[in-house]
Order: C-alpha cells, then sequence, then structure tokens
C-alpha cells in the first residue's frame, strides 16, 4: 500500500522530469519544455505542429512529450511544478480552468505573457465561446485557446429512412427527439438514441442552450463563492425525460465521459450526442449514411437556442516551481519562445488545417472562413455544424459563456453518479439532481477555503 | 547442515544489508511518512500554501458518507473475492492432486492466470460481459436477462469481484496443491482403514491439516482484494455506476488523482495503513497460534 501514496508519485515525477531539465549548449535553441495528453493519432498531428514551429525558426526548440490522459497530465504538472521542475506549457483540459485559474504563482497568465514579450496575438478575432471560456472575468486571456470540441448529434440515415423519417431533416427539438425515437423503436431499432460526456452534454450543454445557470455568479465566472442550481426545473424536466425515455427503451445510458462513443459508429445507436471530435471516428467505422445535427433544445423554454459550449484543452504556462520568484524560474529567452510558439499556433493557417484534420472546431474566425473558401464545407457536409452550434443565437450570455468552477473534474464525475443512481431507479430526477447540487457544493466550499489561504 | 556463518567485523554485513535498506527506506519508509505528514495538512493542489489542521482530515473522512460507504463496500467484495478464491482454488487443487491423466498439463494451464495483469485480465472480462460488445453479455441478454453493469451495481459488484478472484485462484492453487502434496499418505490411508468415506476423510483430515496454508492465504486475499485490484476496477468500471463498486484503494486514487485533494487521500491511505499493521499483528500474535500444525 505504501508503493500507492501519493509522495511516491511525486517522487517518481520528480525522477522523471529531472533530466528533461538539463541546460541545452549555448549555441543551441532555446528549449520549451511542452506536456500533452493528446493520443494517437491526435497526439502526433499535435507534434507535427510543433516541429513545424521548430523548423520555422532557427532559435527555440519547443520539446513535446505525451503525458498520458488529460486527469494524468494534469497531475503531473501539479506534481512537476511542487517539485521545481514544472513544464513550460501543460496542455489542459476545459474543466481544470477553475483550478488553473486559482493556481496563483503557479501560472502565467497568457495576456502578462504576451506583454512581456511585446508579442501580438489577435483574440478578438477568437470564436467568443472559445476564448471567453479562458479569459478572466475582466477578459483578459488566461490560457491560449488550442483544441476545442462542442458537443453535435450524429443520426444514422439508413434507420431514419427505415422508420419512415426524413434523413435529410433530422429532429431539432427535445419533443421532435422523443418522436423521432419513438418511430426508431416501432421499426424496431433496439437503442433509439444514446449519450457520450452525461455530464457535460445532458447538463452543461443543455443548461447552456437554454440560457439556464449551472452555478450563481455566471457559472463561477464572477467568483468562487459560486453555487451550484442543478435543481433548478429544466434541469429536473431533462433528467425525468432521461429517465423515463430509458425506462421504455427509447434511450440507453452507454456510460460516462466518451464509453458511449461506440455505439453510433457501430451502427447500433439510430441517434448519438457526442462531442463533434467524434466525426473523425464516424467517417472511419461507419458503414451506414449519416448525418450531423446541432444539439436539440426544448421549444418552449424562451431564449433557447443560444450557443453550445466547448469542450477540449487550453495551453497554460507555469512558472518553474514555488520559489522560483519574478521570473517564474525562465530566461527572457524562455518566455519570448513560448510566445512565438503561441503566435505560430495562432495563425490562421495552422489553425485551419488542425480543424480539417482533426475535427476540432475552429477557434478563429479567420481560419473558419480560410477552410470555407477552400470549399472543404462543401466537400464535407455537416463539418460545420459544430462552429454553428457554437456560433448560434449571438453573443453568448453568463450562462452559455462556460463554467469556471473550481475542483470540477469531481463536479463532473458526481454529476454522472447520481444520473446513474437515477437510471437505476434507485432515486427519483429530483433527488438526483439535489443530491448532486449537495455534494458539489461542499467541493466547491472546500476548494474556495483551500485556495483563499493560496491566494494570502 | 545447521552450521553458522559468523562475519569477521561489522562493516561486511552491513555493507550487504545497506541495499536493501536503502530501498526499504527511500520506497516504503519515507513515501509513508510523508504521506502521513501529508494526512495532517489542507493544501491547494499546487502547494503554494498549507495549513496545519491537526487531525481535521481524519475527522472529515470518517464522517464522510461517500468514505463509510467505500468501506462496506470492500467490505463486502474483499470477503466474496477471499472466499470464492480460496473456495474454487481448494476444488481445484484436491482434483489436481488426485492421479490423473495429463495432470501436469492440466496443473500448468490453473497457474496461467496469475501471470495476467489485473488491467489485462479486466479487458478479457469486458470482452465476456459488456452489455453490447461482450459475448456472455450479450448472449444473457438475448436470452431475456437484464445484463448491464453500467447501470446496475450489483452486477457491477459480481462482476468486479469475479474477475479478481480469478486472477487470485492460480495463486492459492498452487499454495492448495503444495499443501495437499504434503499431507502423508499414510494418515489417509489409516482413515481409509477405519472406514471413513472421501467427503468425511476430506472434512476431517485433510482440511485441518491445510488450516496453517488455508489461513496464510486468507491473508494474502484479503490483502490482495483490499490493494491490489486497483487495475480491475479502474478497467472496468472506474468505481461506479454511481459508487456500487468504489473500495477504499479507489476512493485514495480518485480523491488524491484526478480530484487533487491531497490532506483527504492522504488521510485515507493512513487509515488502510493502519488496517494493514492490525491485520498483520492479528496474524502473528493470535490466529496463527490456534491454526492446527
Amino acid at each position: 500500500m505504501l508503493r500507492r501514496t501519493l509522495a511516491a508519485a511525486a517522487a517518481a515525477v520528480l525522477a522523471l522530469a529531472a533530466p528533461a531539465q538539463a541546460q541545452a549548449p549555448a549555441a543551441a535553441p532555446v528549449e520549451i519544455q511542452f506536456w500533452h495528453g493528446l493520443p494517437q493519432p491526435l497526439g502526433g498531428l499535435l507534434e507535427k505542429i510543433v516541429s513545424d514551429f521548430n523548423a520555422s525558426q532557427p532559435r527555440y526548440k519547443v520539446v513535446p512529450t505525451f503525458r498520458g490522459s488529460y486527469p494524468e497530465t494534469m497531475v503531473g504538472a501539479v506534481a512537476a511544478f511542487r517539485s521545481s521542475s514544472a513544464p513550460h506549457i501543460v496542455q489542459m483540459f476545459e474543466v481544470g480552468t477553475g483550478t488553473m485559474m486559482a493556481a496563483g504563482r503557479a501560472i502565467r497568465p497568457v495576456h502578462e505573457l504576451l506583454t512581456a514579450t511585446g508579442v501580438n496575438i489577435d483574440f478578438a478575432d477568437y470564436l467568443a465561446p472559445v476564448r471567453g471560456y479562458y479569459q478572466a472575468a475582466d477578459g483578459r486571456q488566461m490560457s491560449m485557446p488550442f483544441n476545442s470540441s462542442t458537443a453535435v448529434m450524429f443520426y444514422n440515415k439508413d434507420m431514419f429512412q427505415r422508420a419512415g423519417l426524413d434523413p435529410n431533416a433530422p429532429p431539432k427539438t427535445w419533443q421532435e427527439v422523443e418522436a423521432a425515437a419513438r418511430k426508431l423503436k416501432e421499426a424496431g431499432i433496439a437503442c433509439p438514441m444514446t449519450t457520450s460526456w452525461p455530464a457535460w452534454i445532458q447538463v452543461e450543454q443543455l443548461l447552456a442552450i437554454h440560457n439556464q445557470p449551472l452555478a450563481t455568479q455566471a457559472n463561477g465566472f464572477r467568483g468562487m463563492n459560486a453555487e451550484m442550481r442543478l435543481g433548478g426545473p429544466l434541469m429536473v424536466r431533462h433528467m425525468q425525460n432521461l429517465v423515463e425515455w430509458q425506462r421504455q427503451g427509447l434511450f440507453r445510458y452507454g456510460g460516462r465521459d466518451s464509453a458511449a462513443d461506440g455505439l453510433f459508429p457501430s451502427g447500433e445507436c439510430a441517434m448519438a450526442f457526442a462531442s463533434s471530435g467524434l466525426r473523425a471516428r464516424v467517417v472511419r467505422e461507419a458503414k451506414f449514411q449519416w448525418g450531423t445535427a446541432m444539439l436539440p433544445y426544448y421549444s418552449d423554454v424562451a431564449g433557447a437556442p443560444r450557443n453550445s459550449i466547448i469542450g477540449g484543452a487550453s495551453f497554460w504556462v507555469m512558472n518553474k516551481g514555488p520559489n522560483a520568484g519574478e521570473t517564474g524560474g525562465r530566461s527572457a529567452a524562455e518566455w519570448r519562445g513560448v510566445a512565438e510558439f503561441f503566435r505560430y499556433i495562432a495563425s490562421p493557417e495552422v489553425d485551419a488545417k488542425w480543424h480539417q484534420d482533426t475535427g476540432y472546431v475552429p477557434v478563429r474566425r479567420a481560419s473558419y472562413e480560410l477552410t470555407r473558401r477552400a470549399g472543404y464545407y462543401t466537400a464535407n457536409p455537416g463539418a460545420d455544424v459544430a462552429i454553428e452550434s457554437l456560433l448560434r443565437g449571438g453573443a453568448a450570455t453568463d450562462n452559455s459563456r462556460g463554467i469556471r468552477l473550481g475542483g470540477y473534474v469531481e463536479i463532473r464525475t458526481i454529476i454522472q453518479e447520481e444520473m446513474e443512481k437515477a437510471f437505476q431507479a434507485g432515486q427519483s430526477a429530483q433527488q438526483a439532481m439535489q443530491a448532486a447540487d449537495t455534494r458539489a457544493n461542499a467541493v466547491l466550499r472546500n476548494f474556495e477555503r483551500q485556495n483563499a489561504r493560496a491566494a494570502q | 547442515m545447521d552450521r553458522k556463518v559468523i562475519f569477521k567485523g561489522r562493516a561486511l554485513p552491513m555493507l550487504l544489508l545497506l541495499p536493501q535498506l536503502a530501498v526499504t527506506l527511500v520506497f516504503f519508509i519515507w513515501p509513508a511518512a510523508m504521506a502521513v505528514w501529508q494526512s495532517l495538512l489542507q493544501e491547494d493542489a499546487f502547494g503554494l500554501s498549507s495549513t496545519f489542521v491537526g487531525l481535521e482530515n481524519f475527522a472529515d473522512v470518517l464522517a464522510d458518507p461517500a468514505w463509510r460507504g467505500a468501506a462496506a463496500n470492500t467490505a463486502v467484495f474483499a470477503s466474496s473475492v477471499a472466499v470464492l478464491a480460496l473456495g474454487v482454488a481448494l476444488f481445484l487443487a484436491v482434483q489436481a492432486d488426485k492421479a490423473i491423466r495429463g495432470q501436469r498439463f492440466y496443473r500448468t494451464m490453473l497457474i496461467w492466470p496469475y501471470a495476467v495483469a489485473p488491467a489485462i485480465s479486466a479487458v478479457l472480462w469486458l470482452f465476456l460481459f459488456h452489455p453490447s460488445i461482450g459475448l456472455i453479455g450479450r448472449a444473457l441478454n438475448a436470452a431475456g436477462v437484464l445484463w448491464d453493469y453500467q447501470l446496475n451495481g450489483s452486477q457491477a459488484m459480481l462482476l468486479v469481484v469475479i474477475a479478481s478472484a480469478w486472477k487470485q485462484v492460480s495463486y492459492n492453487f498452487i499454495f492448495f496443491l503444495a499443501g495437499l502434496q504434503s499431507i502423508p499418505k499414510s494418515v489417509l490411508e489409516a482413515a481409509a482403514i477405519d472406514g471413513a468415506r472421501p467427503l468425511r476423510r476430506f472434512w476431517t483430515v485433510v482440511f485441518p491439516l491445510l488450516s496453517p496454508t488455508t489461513f496464510f492465504l486468507l491473508v494474502v486475499n484479503l490483502v490482495y482484494a483490499f490493494f491490489d485490484t486497483f487495475g480491475v476496477i479502474h478497467a472496468l468500471t472506474k468505481g461506479g455506476p454511481g459508487k456500487a463498486t468504489e473500495t477504499l484503494i479507489y476512493k485514495v486514487y480518485v480523491d488524491g488523482v484526478d480530484n487533487l485533494n491531497l490532506g483527504s487521500s492522504a488521510a485515507q491511505s493512513v487509515l488502510l495503513m493502519v488496517f494493514v499493521i492490525a491485520l498483520t499483528v492479528v496474524q502473528f500474535r493470535f490466529v496463527e497460534r490456534r491454526v492446527h500444525y
């Protein structure tokens, strides 16, 4: 058991990270350590961008390292910081944003980095839901947006045809989804619909699209004293529907996070709510006609639909360790190198190529335009549904800007656990959402307490 | 044979002991001490501020319904795994101890699963029991049994128990077989001459003579179920559905690594450490003396 303690993990990370810190000879380019959490094939595409940057200039060399899944990358970066061997740049998933923002001396905000190094990046051209997710309440850019996705609906056109539904008119509202699911079931389809990422899609996205709060203080953007609001009438109504649909065989719960991803491309489920990033896999694996559509909404809710929120990750700039002082433990050249790398990945050409290669959304309007002009969306119908979802309904509101809650990794797990209990019929939808509120609030207060001390 | 080797001087024996002592110190004592220290602190993830809070983390953990739930799960899980793994292994060992054709092949086959890594064994079980891609899972659903361990807590628990016990059967099998082979044939023959039937011979002669082995294996199996089944649970259920298969060791991982709540996670691992120490004391002080040798 002793082997399993965190201290051992920290020691291991220290041991692994130490050689990477060895100084390069004076004439060699300045090395920038970059940790990412993208497995293959995405990781390879990201590392290709890095090597293109290295080839584009002689002065800086960014060294990418794959550190396991997003949570593993996060805990690795935390342990490395504690032992004064943090990487310059770390890729952090969007749910870790609240934790990183509160990380004080551990991070160097991107706006500070850009001012100090005199590098200019036109954040005004970035899509609002993307840049907003990673901005402080006053609009200063805290981390560098990169791979962003959103949730969309995939549907099996062959199955729609078999059930007598129009394969070119996917359901737009939840009412239409329910009606379509009934027809699909009558046509003998065992799994009319499923969802990946239950907490992200059926809770966070649902509330954003309907302009309803997930938590007070603008979903935590205005302060750490936010409180959860999952017990609201819309959320309970939707949860109630999901439970009901599951009982009637219209909806299948396929597991937490991305566990249900396989149910659509395998041809098992007729409709699937999933990350837009699933597109690449569907293109590769699906042996049937399929289409994509925006997430449905309840037509009787005023103000719906609005923009969906993003998932994915951004790049955070880290100081070397807790005792690194004003310089953050890095030379001016190193900071400059980080900023130059960000300028490179912000270019519309690089972003547009990343979008087309991976299925992530373009993060800039310029790259969206570039892709459109190149005729990509005509050749790949439906590839623009994700970005259209992000732009739906005009400017983002307090409820659709994103989520800025500390300890949100834990909260997402809590939401999924309580949803599972409701699906097991152990509790009603109302009880599930209230239990999630109570438990998540405890996490928020605990986070507030730990980080109020950090801020002092 | 009992000739003693005595070193001249102290330098050489110390030198020979040093590697082992260093390994113990660096990989066992030091992390354990760090865990104890960490369990007394409240800290943000990055360690920018830490406050000494005494035993507050322990009080929080013990009052937390989630931790109590995990403790209850662990009790059910560990006892089920131990009983199942011991029972099946004993049955197989008794069968393998008989004079049968292809004995060696049979024994080798039974020992194999021990070499399979926990995560791999979990994936094998997943491919059997997954409700939509698993061979048996699909068959169960087709036969009208509503099998979905992703939503049914009891089914999930059943699955992780079976997967964990399966891996431990091989280990138990080796020890039981060795234990059976060391039972003198004369004792069994004497019982047979006295007219005891095979079943009676087993319960009155073989089983009591196996009790040291059984007791040793019971402790090993409990420790295995407590601490070495992380891989199986992580790969199969991730503690779900709900918290139905979250054991204490899994909760330590979730709170420490996923939730970055270091103080609470450290307090939980210290509690587990106390449990293991207690189990070891019980083993050596009390129970082992009463076992019939």
